[in-house]
């Protein structure tokens, strides 16, 4: 493999929780940082395996491109059942904050 | 002699009126509360199990035919959806989530009378060896209430040794029913990728995910698994079933088995090895023929897996958003907000931890390197799987490098409990069967011997492993 896998860094470590949508503690930043390395350094043995002549696993089984007929089929679900979980509705709708604030 | 008869003599026995099935629900919530100590259960569903039962019963009085598992309590582990308790997968996220369906292995179970009766703590998401990253509790190994049952079905597998039901279901993505089988000496089986619907199940790493049942003979498993398994509209990744998978003919006569050198050199337990050794001599002297077996690529499965697995995760978990179920962060002020302090707020340590890898595996610039590359050493391994079962029927080898480790030992170093899984994720990454069978003890901690057969052969492996279990016990 050409490139050698550089030290993840806490800059790294940020960049990664905005692109997850998860805010990071300061605890969890440092603690992520040094977790993540002893990782990636584990799995840095991958590197030096000789691949040639292996394509990369997709599906274990040998499905290939499993399909129906498009109809309408019912499962009998009302929409009150399938919207108790539904932490704000409104209209039988999903209601969510506003995307710009 | 233990609380509860074969499945398939209690299922005739409520059928023929000698059992009822009140009774029997009644009797496993009675163990669950004496067992509350060990923390194996997150809630039963005691409601909707004895209004079950009762109907049950009734219908056997009117001389109807019930099902195969007619008046079987069973437990599943909560990350599988199912009517009269919350489905939560032991995350604080998913507090509350009331399934709006079930499984569709559940409804199988139904349809043939069985009763679920509890949910089962398990690592948040399934994500861990030890159910020590369940966001609620820690469950305790029955044989030892210091030490950890094994994860994440670790309250599954507590559950059965406990007696609180014959069987309980699990989830095996990189090891998950057979580590905990093999912590607590009971029996956990993974079948062929496909073989059984994910369908209303917490998925995990989609590649890898099975259902499995735990129990404490190869004979109740093949019962319930019988129950389970087969194609599901719902789920289009299931495989087309074999015709059955009871009435197992002896198997071991005559039968070829490769011992995974791998697996029985350094790192494993002197302890683990002499009893592995032991029922190796047993299998040889009742007719199989036993030789050594290497798949040079097994100490790389780890690593593939430590990367193919949060790739998975990182996909699975953005549904958790705080937007449609679950958890929500209600004072955010924007979208942006509440998709973050959610998830935040949501998601327990290892759920982030494997969330925010997953995301560096896939992320431009790494992707190559890190997540194409370990699924191209993935076929490389499933190669080596492939030539072995030229030679050979069978594969064997331990479950786990050690019997059961103490609550709090591994905690502190991720990568020290990923390790807890190295014998057993090649499996889930080959798609192959397996099972972990009890091999008696080592210092008083039960140890596994895992048996592991190509793709689409879960009978042949149920017949082995139930003679096996005959020969060694």
């Amino acid at each position: 493999m050409n490139k050698t896998m550089a030290k993840l860094t806490r800059e790294d470590v940020l960049k990664l929780a905005r692109l997850a949508r998860i805010d990071l503690n300061e605890d969890e930043i440092v603690e992520f940082e040094d977790e993540f390395n002893e990782i990636l350094q584990y799995v840095e043995q991958l590197q030096a395996v000789d691949l040639d002549g292996y394509e990369p696993t997709s599906q274990v089984t040998g499905l290939v491109n499993v399909t129906r007929e498009d109809q309408e089929k019912s499962y009998g679900y009302k929409p009150a059942a399938l919207l108790k979980n539904v932490p704000v509705t409104e209209d039988n709708q999903i209601k969510v904050k506003r995307m710009i604030g | 002699m233990g609380v509860w008869l074969p499945i398939s003599e209690i299922a005739a026995k409520v059928q023929r009126g000698e059992l009822s099935a009140v009774d029997l629900i009644e009797k496993s919530l009675q163990i669950i509360i004496e067992k509350e100590e060990y923390k194996a259960i997150i809630a039963t569903t005691a409601d909707r199990a004895r209004e079950r039962a009762k109907h049950i019963d009734e219908r056997v009085a009117q001389g109807e035919p019930i099902g195969r598992l007619a008046g079987v309590p069973f437990i599943a582990k909560d990350n599988f959806l199912v009517f009269g308790a919350d489905t939560t997968a032991a995350s604080n996220i998913l507090k509350g989530f009331d399934a709006p369906y079930q499984s569709t292995v559940i409804e199988r179970l139904e349809a043939e009378g069985a009763i679920c009766v509890a949910k089962a703590n398990l690592d948040a998401f399934a994500h861990g060896s030890s159910t020590e990253n369940s966001d609620f509790m820690t469950t305790k190994n029955p044989h030892d209430r210091e030490r950890v049952p094994g994860g994440s079905s670790g309250g599954s597998a507590a559950a059965v040794v406990l007696e609180m039901a014959p069987f309980a279901l699990g989830t095996d993505t990189g090891g998950s029913i057979r580590l905990p089988a093999s912590f607590t000496g009971s029996v956990g089986y993974k079948p062929t990728y496909g073989l059984v619907s994910r369908s209303g199940v917490v998925a995990m790493a989609s590649s890898t995910d099975v259902i499995g049942p735990i129990t404490m003979t190869v004979e109740d498993t093949a019962v319930v698994l019988d129950v389970m398994a087969g194609h599901d509209d719902l789920d289009s990744t299931t495989i087309e079933r074999e015709e059955s998978y009871v009435d197992l003919p002896a198997n071991i006569a005559g039968k070829k088995v490769g011992v995974i050198t791998e697996y029985m050199g350094e790192g494993l337990d002197a302890g683990v090895k002499g009893q592995i050794e032991s029922a190796i001599e047993k299998i040889r002297a009742n007719g199989a023929e036993i030789v050594d077996i290497s798949l040079p690529s097994l100490p790389l499965a780890l690593a593939v897996y430590y990367i193919v697995c949060p790739a998975e995760v990182s996909s699975n978990l953005s549904r958790y958003d705080g937007q449609r179920y679950g958890y929500t962060y209600a004072e955010a002020k924007n979208l942006d907000e509440s998709f973050a302090k959610t998830r935040s707020i949501g998601f327990g340590k290892e759920a982030k931890r494997r969330i925010m890898l997953g995301t560096y595996v896939l992320s431009s610039g790494y992707y190559d390197a890190y997540y194409k590359r370990a699924q191209t050493v993935r076929t490389k391994l499933i190669e080596e799987f492939k030539q072995a079962f030229d030679t050979v029927d069978f594969l064997l080898g331990p479950t786990a490098p050690t019997t059961a480790f103490k609550i709090g030992e591994n905690v502190s170093d991720p990568m020290k409990m990923y390790l807890t899984d190295i014998m057993t994720v090649a499996v889930n990454l080959a798609g192959v069967p397996a099972i972990s069978i009890p091999a008696g003890k080592s210092n008083g901690l039960p140890v596994g011997l895992q048996l592991i057969a190509p793709q689409r052969n879960d009978r042949k492996l149920l017949a082995f492993a139930k003679q096996t279990e005959g020969v060694i016990g």
